[in-house]
């Protein structure tokens, strides 16, 4: 009964999710969810046998009086020997054919990601990503945050790292998931198959901000995606208004550019999240806020009171600085 | 006196049992050579492993009432997305006290107390074999629970998780000193628990019953033999591991710092060494709690015993094979993946037969729907569920996706709440009149198991939805819209029903010490020696030694049952018989009451503590403990023996 | 349950050196608006006429021995690349920090000073490029290199290739000025 309202939900709640492992847009989710619908039926089968056997065990001969004088209590019958032979080879054979299945779903997760096209670097810290599209040309090195483009239907490898604690990069719609362990380099493949807007989430327990390492994945055709790449390629969209110019001041000489780099400026700090497209973003401190002027304001003001812990300290901003440099973040999309 | 001389002399009188001394003045005499010294000092210098077997229970049900709470105030926290009932670093440290409470403060604790208490009853003997090192262990568990407790009141606890991965959990990353006590509190449940197995294995393989020969012991004391030997196994590694933690926090040692050749996988293969074998410590006695019911409540011996016994060995054999998949997502390379995958796979099948053979028993037998067969019935339906995710997060391209995900807080508690706390709670039940003299309601026990159950479904099975929908673990809030909703409202009201039937249990259990109907010697009809003997049993267990030939003494021989003659009466004395067929062999001493266990976990507490803040504590805390154990093992002064000894 | 009682009254008398809620209080947030109000002199030793410093300041409470505040400056003197002149103590173009030595004065708020306001000789202002919170945090784990700050408070070693004895073991360092050996 639990099962059949499992599969009822299931139905509901799975096809809709930005960061669901049913929805299969990817080439290893999609192996997950059908490998998932062969353990499920090979399970449920043995499920309900046995629940079958011990509900009718048990209700075959209930009785309330005790009867050890019939001497009975140590024999039994003949069938018993035969059945527990059949159910071990029925579990043996359940378990060998569970195994070969899982071990051809990953020769085709390893064939998947052999001949990866694209190349990118993610280094997971407390609790942003820093990614990084890699190229042998220095001049087309891409560099974010908290975000990843991919073009569909092209093969990704992604080199993950990590500049603290163990973290694990996540996108259940595309892939499983791969730990980022200091002191190793790991690496995941991606394989997009469908377009769409997704999110990856940080799954090793990293800290305080643990809840708010989320990733914004967009997986676009492959021109949508060339001209994402050739706009990232760009420095930073310099100040268009008086406003926007005194928020370029603060931001590449104050406090933000210790951390910050943003292309093209001054500002050329390396230990925190990228800046230099930051407006064209989805969302605000890995996952932590959706991108839009009030949230804005709110993260430039108080970053510890949206995400308490993070390194970002709390600036104590006059007014009338902080409507430059919100200003100015906005405009660089 | 020369020992020719002596030899000639005629015996000296010692009182012994027999057919001479047999009956209430046998029973006056062992009374008083069994109990405890009067006042608060006797009580804390009690080695009657009764004693320590209820106080081990109870604790570890306190400590099952607190780490519930702090779950209800998780889920309160979870019930909504984007609550701020609790902030992340008191969530953090929540969850972290939650888990490591329920897994290093009950989960093993229960078992092991439920084996102390049960096992010398079980198989017909007097005591625990080291009964002093018994005591030791009860009071070094109390102090790093205590530990860890006080930790949380004072407002430094820890927030690193149960499993406390470095980096986070190391010099750099893990702020203060709340890694430290964790750490620290993991040495002191693994001594405890360590010196408890110790005592286990040694009573069950020298102190059985004459004529209960391995292949007639009762399943329960069977499968306490596989879990000491695995705790024995698999803790020290947990210890190695944590106190390599404390000193690269405390003095700066490299073993998880990759820059200096150290691994942060260290760390985690030596935890889940310890790790995967500890699930099944927990989960196999309670299998032993099991086949006790299902055997009573049947009407019948378990079909196919020796299967059954072997089942439990190749589990705990192949428990230490399986550890690497808590480690899929690490990045090892893969054709190692695939043995773990084909071994985790495989103990389902010992696991499988355990299951068919208590099914058949039931089958072959004449039920009686009584409470404790209740849980074991909601056992089955509840672990086997538990037990097919697991198969399924064997598998590694199915478990990089759910790893780390609701999917597996699911499973765990499929197995741990329905493979060990409901038999447990059956098991409870079961033995509440032997250990108390009286029986618990059974109306009342109906009534919570079936919140406990439904509300164990309603707040456990939405959590698989949970995560394939994407749901992380410890994450202290979601964000809306991603159809979190609606499985994390239904878990946070179950759990709600979950601890009010747990409630209720407790007040059965409470309320049944004075209110119960009373209990016969044996209320179920049941097989085993525990049984041979009045509830509660007194101090001495049993007036005579019993000696069996079957293995279901009181079904078989009944009334007509033998017993052994000629144990000492005015000392302590046990009856040691050999390993494999229990034909007698030895009297052996047993040892009296002493406050020295007691005063040796003081001084271990002190230098276990003082330790988390200076390197120098070790040596100069290890003075009182020296003394302390000096103090303990002080032979006692050689009288002359007053019978000849057989040489 | 009266029986465990005296257990665990035991324990509570033993663990008092655990009380130590200073310790491991966790800050989030600064004080920031007070904080921008500029403090009306410097801390520091350096007076015409050799009169005595100011008073400690209030807020080194909140940041000594605080072993939040001290793992957040270790980190930020790894991010500000303070080691780029005082590498992890020892100084080079800058001046040694686990000494015993300090012209401008040990105090954890003269030290904060000669952060936030530079110092002759190529310690840069960082004034307005670090929020006087983060300044703090680093003036505090700067005190731990010449072993200022309780033990219990101190990490032994950061994640990385070791370049110091362990923090936990180093000496106390007493706090002279610059010249107190050319008296």
């Amino acid at each position: 009964m639990q099962r059949g309202g499992a599969y009822l939900s299931l139905c509901v709640t799975s096809c809709a999710g930005v960061q669901n492992a049913f929805g299969g847009q990817g080439a290893e989710d999609a192996n997950f969810v059908r490998l998932f619908a062969v353990f499920m039926v090979v399970c449920t089968v043995m499920y309900l046998i046995v629940s079958a056997a011990l509900v009718i065990a048990v209700w075959r001969r209930r009785q309330a009086t005790l009867t050890i004088e019939d001497r009975k209590h140590h024999e039994t019958s003949a069938a018993t020997r035969p059945a527990l032979i059949v159910w071990t080879v029925l579990i043996a054979v359940g378990l060998v054919g569970l195994t070969i299945a899982s071990f051809f779903t990953d020769r085709s997760n390893a064939a998947n990601g052999s001949k990866p096209r694209l190349s990118l670097t993610v280094t997971a810290n407390q609790w942003w990503w820093d990614v990084e599209y890699n190229s042998p040309d220095a001049s087309k090195i891409v560099r974010t945050a908290n975000e990843i483009h991919l073009p569909v239907g092209v093969p990704a490898q992604v080199t993950l790292k990590s500049n603290d604690v163990i973290h694990s990069f996540w996108i259940p719609n595309l892939a499983g998931k791969q730990d980022l362990i200091p002191g190793r380099v790991t690496d995941a493949q991606l394989l997009p198959r469908k377009t769409g807007l997704f999110r990856g989430q940080c799954a090793e327990f990293c800290g305080v901000q643990h809840a708010q390492m989320a990733l914004d994945v967009t997986v676009e055709s492959k021109a949508a995606f060339d001209r994402w790449y050739a706009a990232q390629l760009q420095p930073g969209r310099p100040p268009a208004n008086p406003l926007q110019l005194a928020g370029y001041r603060y931001v590449t000489t104050r406090e933000c550019s210790s951390c910050h780099n943003i292309s093209g400026t001054p500002a050329g700090g390396h230990v925190a999240p990228d800046l230099t497209h930051f407006a064209s973003r989805r969302s605000i401190a890995a996952g932590a806020l959706p991108m839009n002027r009030g949230n804005l304001y709110g993260w430039v003001a108080d970053p510890q009171s949206q995400k308490p812990g993070n390194h970002m300290p709390t600036v104590g901003l006059a007014a009338n600085d902080l409507h430059a440099i919100v200003a100015y973040l906005e405009a660089l999309k | 006196m020369t020992p020719a001389e002596r030899a000639k002399q005629p015996p000296a009188k010692v009182p012994r049992d027999g057919p001479k001394l047999t009956g209430p003045k046998l029973e006056e005499k062992l009374a008083e050579t069994w109990s405890n010294p009067p006042g608060f000092i006797g009580w804390l210098s009690s080695v009657d492993h009764k004693d320590i077997g209820r106080r081990y229970v109870i604790t570890a049900l306190i400590f099952l009432a607190l780490a519930g709470a702090l779950a209800v105030v998780m889920r309160l926290q979870l019930s909504k997305p984007d609550n701020d009932l609790i902030g992340a670093a008191r969530y953090n440290e929540i969850f972290t006290m939650h888990g490591t409470t329920m897994m290093f403060l009950f989960a093993v604790p229960v078992m092991q107390g439920m084996q102390i208490y049960l096992t010398p009853l079980m198989i017909g003997t007097r005591s625990n074999a080291f009964p002093r090192l018994n005591a030791f262990s009860y009071w070094t568990y109390l102090a790093g629970g205590c530990l860890l407790w006080v930790a949380f009141i004072l407002n430094i606890a820890p927030d690193i998780g149960w499993f406390a991965y470095p980096p986070l959990s190391g010099p750099q990353f893990g702020v203060g000193k709340r890694a430290d006590i964790w750490a620290q509190m993991v040495t002191f449940t693994e001594v405890a628990a360590l010196a408890a197995a110790v005592s286990l294995t040694a009573t069950i393989l020298k102190q059985r019953a004459p004529g209960m020969s391995l292949a007639r012991m009762p399943i329960f004391v069977w499968a306490t033999l596989v879990t000491s030997l695995m705790v024995i196994f698999s803790m020290p590694s947990v210890a190695l591991a944590s106190s390599l933690l404390l000193s690269d926090r405390l003095v700066g040692t490299h073993f998880y710092n990759p820059a200096e050749n150290g691994d942060a996988l260290l760390w985690q293969h030596l935890f889940w060494f310890f790790g995967h074998p500890e699930v099944y410590i927990i989960f196999l006695p309670a299998t032993g709690f099991v086949s006790e019911i299902v055997a009573t409540f049947s009407r019948r011996t378990i079909v196919m015993y020796p299967i059954v016994v072997m089942s439990l060995v190749a589990t705990g054999i192949l428990a230490f094979g399986l550890w690497v998949h808590h480690m899929f997502a690490t990045g090892l390379p893969r054709i190692g993946y695939s043995f773990y995958t084909a071994a985790s796979m495989s103990v389902s099948i010992p696991t499988g037969l355990q299951i068919f053979c208590w099914i058949a028993t039931l089958w072959e037998g004449r039920p009686r729907l009584q409470v404790p067969l209740l849980y074991v019935i909601g056992f089955i339906f509840t672990f086997v569920i538990g037990g097919l995710t697991g198969v399924i997060i064997a598998a590694v391209p199915l478990d990089l996706q759910l790893h780390d995900t609701y999917f597996i807080v699911a499973h765990f508690h499929y197995v741990l709440i329905g493979g060990a706390v409901f038999p447990l709670l059956g098991a409870i039940t079961y033995w509440y009149p032997k250990a108390t003299g009286r029986m618990m309601s059974e109306t009342l026990g109906k009534v919570s198991f079936w919140m406990i159950f439904l509300g164990f479904q309603l707040a456990f099975f939405p959590m698989h939805i949970a995560g394939i929908n994407g749901m992380p673990r410890r994450v202290y809030s979601y964000p809306a819209g991603m159809g979190l909703e609606l499985p994390n409202l239904l878990s946070s009201i179950g759990s709600m029903v979950v601890a009010v039937a747990v409630l209720l249990f407790v007040i059965n259990m409470v309320v049944s010490l004075r209110g119960g109907l009373k209990a016969a010697p044996n209320p179920w009809g049941a097989p085993s020696l525990e049984w041979a003997t009045s509830c509660p049993p007194p101090k001495y267990n049993f007036p005579h030694i019993p000696v069996v030939d079957s293995r279901t003494p009181l079904w078989d021989a009944g009334e007509k049952m033998s017993v052994v003659h000629g144990l000492r009466v005015e000392e302590r004395e046990l009856l040691l018989t050999t390993v494999m067929h229990a034909k007698p062999d030895l009297r052996e001493p047993s040892a009296e009451p002493s406050i020295w266990p007691f005063i040796a976990t003081l001084a271990t507490t002190v230098m276990f503590v003082s330790s988390i803040f200076s390197p120098w504590a070790v040596v100069i805390g290890a003075m009182p403990v020296i003394i302390a154990l000096t103090a303990w093992f002080w032979p006692k002064s050689p009288a002359p023996e007053r019978e000849p000894v057989i040489s | 349950m009266s029986l465990r009682c005296p257990n665990s009254v035991l324990a509570l008398a033993m663990i008092a050196a655990l009380c130590s809620c200073d310790r491991e209080e966790r800050q989030t947030r600064g004080k920031p608006l007070g904080e921008t109000i500029p403090t009306v002199a410097s801390p520091d030793t350096i007076f015409p006429g050799r009169a005595t410093p100011p008073p400690l300041d209030p807020r080194a409470a909140q940041y000594e021995g605080n072993a939040s505040a001290i793992a957040e400056g270790q980190r930020l003197y790894n991010w500000m690349n303070c080691a780029g002149c005082h590498f992890h103590g020892g100084g080079g173009m800058g001046v040694a920090l686990m000494d015993d030595k300090w012209r401008y004065g040990g105090r954890i708020d003269q030290i904060a000073a000669s952060i936030l306001e530079g110092r002759p000789n190529g310690m840069p202002a960082w004034r307005g490029k670090l929020t006087e919170q983060q300044i703090w945090q680093l003036a505090a784990y700067v005190r731990t290199l010449s072993g200022q700050e309780r033990k219990d408070a101190v990490s032994a070693r950061a994640d990385e290739v070791s370049n110091t004895p362990p923090q936990t073991q180093t000496k106390r360092e007493p706090l002279r000025p610059a010249d107190s050996d050319q008296q």
